[in-house]
């Protein structure tokens, strides 16, 4: 079965390449493109798979799941600008797309070993826009 | 490949009533819903779509595509109006069933004209009448 821990963090960022020019930046991102970037309250919910266990019935002690993520997630996304304090999005575009794509790297090796195994990374931009990533 | 999910909102009344229905067999069957005078609900709609990341841009869907797409396609139409009034429920009861099968199908015929490469595709929609009640065409027989 499945199980889900959820953790937010703010950070800002600015959908902008430097090696496209301010119209081009405009067209495929819109608003988001200010290079001076903006904010949002991010939230991640984390899903993995696995059995409960016989004799404590949980699949995965939830206080080492929300340590995982605090540590790997929270504390390095917290309150900072994504392209300029975060690799690798110094070098990709911190999208909501990679933003998902990158919290899974931070995670899945956590989930390797062990009773639970990462099944989805979804991650709101705001209320209005999530995206889910399943690894492939 | 992800999965992108973008919501909109409208607000819209409608009346449920079945002209193959007695007036007796309608309030039987829809109860509060079939008040003549029709009823609203704030809706939610959560537009699904599978991608490819463009590994160039970070994006699996341009949103504003996609929003000006719905823009055009539904909430226009359907915003702040009578859903019965629609040319789509004159036969059809606008339940939220047949509101989603409605936008599944509006989406899916303008899809191609947004959206011509192979990524991305419509999973389909989710529509919340209300908090407790959701209507969802995604991986569904419809």
């Amino acid at each position: 079965m499945y199980i889900t821990r959820k953790a937010e963090f703010s950070a800002s960022h600015a959908c902008w390449r430097a090696d496209w020019t301010a119209d081009r930046n405009r067209e495929v991102y819109g608003v988001a493109s200010n290079p001076r970037g903006h904010g949002h309250n991010y939230l991640v919910e984390v899903t993995l798979e696995g059995d409960p266990d016989p004799v404590t019935g949980m699949i995965v002690d939830l206080k080492l799941v929300k340590d995982v993520i605090n540590q790997e997630v929270v504390e390095v996304y917290d309150h900072r600008f994504l392209n300029h304090e975060v690799p690798p999005f110094d070098q990709v575009v911190p999208t909501a797309e990679n933003i998902a794509r990158d919290i899974w790297k931070r995670l899945n090796g956590h989930f390797q070993e062990g009773p639970a195994r990462l099944k989805n990374v979804r991650l709101y931009e705001t209320d209005d826009l999530f995206v889910d990533y399943t690894g492939a | 490949m992800v999965k992108v999910t973008r919501q909109y909102r409208f607000s819209a009344s409608h009346r449920l009533h079945s002209p193959q229905l007695s007036e007796d067999e309608n309030w039987q069957v829809y109860g509060k819903c079939n008040n003549p005078y029709g009823h609203g609900h704030d809706y939610v709609v959560q537009v699904q779509v599978s991608g490819v990341v463009d590994e160039d841009s970070g994006l699996a869907l341009p949103v504003e595509a996609l929003d000006g797409m719905m823009e055009r396609l539904v909430l226009r139409d359907v915003s702040n109006g009578n859903l019965n009034d629609l040319p789509a429920f004159a036969e059809v009861v606008p339940t939220t069933e047949m509101l989603a099968i409605e936008v599944d199908r509006r989406l899916r015929a303008g899809w191609s004209a947004v959206f011509p490469e192979a990524w991305p595709q419509l999973d389909g929609v989710r529509i919340l009448e209300t908090k407790r009640n959701v209507f969802e065409t995604i991986g569904a027989r419809i």
